[in-house]
């Protein structure tokens, strides 16, 4: 083979692979319509929107679904972006050198725990936990799953938003400096606000990643498929998109209209993450190294 | 003077706040694993690593959901290396600044943020049924392979884009060729960020249920697989079967099977940065 074919060949091979991040996200897609959108068909609209979720008599109303899926998710988020967030800042502008070198790898080692261990802890310590303290009915509850969904979300908003402030030239700390600010202000009012394109973009992935989680959720909020009214509903069992998913997918019929109606739901996580990751992208946030903090 | 030392208060208190919220975010996580490890460590012994299941999964080892994850992720491994690798390079190294370039960097994106669960159903729809693999190993793997595809692929860009321009200009200005020097240069010089970010992928894919769900899992089976399009047990779906589905079970399993699989994750990241600190060291650029 000569070398100039040689050259021709390689730069074509890498460029198809490149490409197929394009067609898988196509051919995902493409999976999921096919096999989701005949439940349109089978379902009348208005069940689809309707408030009972009850696969056994054919009834599929997805609203409770996706109300248990926003109330957590919105728990999670309260939870996870003010602890994230002041752990970033912690990490990036306050700790002393040492201690940021074993907070960095610590975090990423909370990133990359199993969800189903720490859902796992969730039935066995938090829940029975919180049952006593709180004296609840039970401890499988939509709270339970918002703690969880915080702290599996708290790793990455710390590690992008950490990636942010790093990313504020060293200029506009030492300019605030040197005209009499002290470090508090700096951080406050100067290194924040440049920063906050990134800080953002770390709470929509935090929050796509709290919105998407499925197995902690499953196993600890108790997964009744009923409407959340209120925030007394925050303290009783819910049921979410994903774990509705994942609880019945092992159990229907392939090509049944309850098989179609798991993979609608499907379609909607994937509309709706593809959303919020298209939102915290298109945040100011040019620095590259980013990238890999994002995806990790 | 005053107001000096009201600011000098305020920042004592922000910086408490600050240290405080760290302290609450990462405890709780130090304090898992080292309960996790501890009552874990007792319920591991040799037969409990290397036996089957009995006793409707009581009693007995985890051997099989063991050797199964280790199945799962090396078999992906297999696919998502060269594939990840490869876009890698060409987005570090080959893309021109175009409107495909950009669609690829938002199409890499939009994967990483897809939940797992979705890919557990697209891997269904598509390796299970429509290649008609069945749930296997097979199916499992490369549905794991494409959702950590995003990792491996910007670990990958970023660990060659970090090698210096002047490495590849030399390498160019001796007569090289652009497949030589990355060949020869950028690879060579890139491979411990690249390895790094396989290994993180490899990580995650093991922990991971929701993909394996519908793709390769199964409860419990008396044989070990003999095909890769056998399914399989594997350590996470073995963790949730045995700590929500059968009543009775003892903790000593759960608290051994979580142990094992945290073990396996820590392992993983331990290596990682290894392998990341000591090119750092060794770098001389």
């Amino acid at each position: 083979m000569t070398s100039a074919l040689r050259e021709r060949l390689v730069a074509v091979a890498v460029r198809v692979a490149g490409i197929s991040a394009i067609a898988l996200l196509l051919v995902i897609f493409f999976f999921l319509i096919q096999q989701g959108l005949p439940a349109l068909a089978e379902v009348p609209l208005p069940d689809l929107i309707g408030s009972r979720w009850y696969p056994i008599e054919g009834t599929f109303g997805l609203v409770p679904l996706v109300l248990g899926s926003l109330l957590v998710t919105l728990a999670a988020t309260l939870i996870a972006v003010p602890l994230g967030v002041a752990t970033a800042v912690f990490i990036a502008e306050v700790a002393p050198r040492s201690v940021r070198e074993v907070l960095k790898p610590f975090i990423e080692v909370m990133a990359g725990l199993p969800s189903v261990m720490l859902g796992f802890l969730g039935i066995a310590i938090l829940a029975p936990e919180l049952y006593h303290r709180l004296r609840l009915t039970t401890g499988l509850t939509a709270f339970t799953g918002a703690l969880l969904l915080g702290w599996i979300a708290i790793p990455t908003i710390v590690s992008v938003a950490e990636d942010a402030l790093d990313a504020v030239p060293r200029g506009y700390r030492d300019g605030a400096l040197a005209l009499g600010a002290n470090r508090w202000q700096t951080i406050w009012r100067v290194t924040l606000p440049a920063a906050r394109g990134g800080v953002l973009t770390a709470v929509m992935l935090g929050i796509g990643r709290a919105f998407g989680e499925t197995m902690a959720v499953m196993m600890v909020t108790g997964n009744a498929a009923v409407i959340p009214r209120g925030w007394g509903a925050l303290f009783q069992p819910v049921r979410t998109m994903t774990a509705t998913i994942a609880a019945e997918m092992g159990e229907v019929a392939g090509g049944s209209t309850h098989y179609h109606v798991l993979f609608l739901i499907g379609i909607l996580l994937f509309l709706i993450s593809l959303a919020v990751n298209l939102v915290g992208a298109s945040v100011v946030f040019r620095a590259r190294t980013r990238a890999e903090r994002i995806l990790s | 003077m005053n107001a000096r030392r009201q600011r000098q208060w305020t920042q004592r208190a922000g910086f408490g706040l600050l240290t405080l919220a760290t302290i609450v975010t990462t405890l709780p996580i130090l304090l898992i694993v080292l309960l996790i490890l501890q009552r874990g460590l007792a319920a591991i012994t040799p037969e409990f690593l290397l036996a089957f299941p009995s006793d409707g999964l009581r009693a007995g080892g985890i051997f099989p959901a063991i050797l199964g994850t280790v199945l799962l992720t090396f078999t992906m491994t297999l696919v998502v290396a060269p594939l990840g690798i490869a876009a890698g390079i060409y987005l570090a190294h080959y893309a021109p600044d175009n409107r495909l370039t950009r669609s690829i960097r938002i199409a890499i994106l939009n994967l990483a943020g897809i939940p797992s669960v979705v890919y557990g159903l697209f891997g269904l729809a598509f390796f299970v049924i429509f290649f008609r693999m069945g749930t296997s190993i097979l199916a499992g793997a490369l549905t794991l392979a494409i959702m950590t595809l995003p990792v491996v692929i910007t670990t990958t860009e970023e660990a060659v884009r970090s090698v210096p321009n002047s490495f590849h200009v030399v390498s160019v200005s001796l007569g090289g060729t652009d497949w030589q020097s990355v060949r020869r240069i950028l690879l060579p010089q890139g491979l411990p960020g690249i390895l790094t970010g396989v290994i993180l992928g490899v990580e995650r894919a093991a922990g991971e249920t929701a993909p394996i769900l519908f793709t390769a899992a199964a409860v419990y089976l008396p044989h070990l697989p003999t095909s890769p399009l056998d399914p399989t047990m594997a350590l996470p779906y073995h963790l949730y079967v045995v700590s929500t589905q059968i009543p009775g079970m003892p903790a000593g399993v759960q608290y051994g099977t979580a142990a094992v699989l945290l073990i396996l994750v820590l392992l993983m990241n331990i290596i990682a940065t290894v392998i990341r600190s000591r090119a750092r060291a060794r770098r001389r650029w």
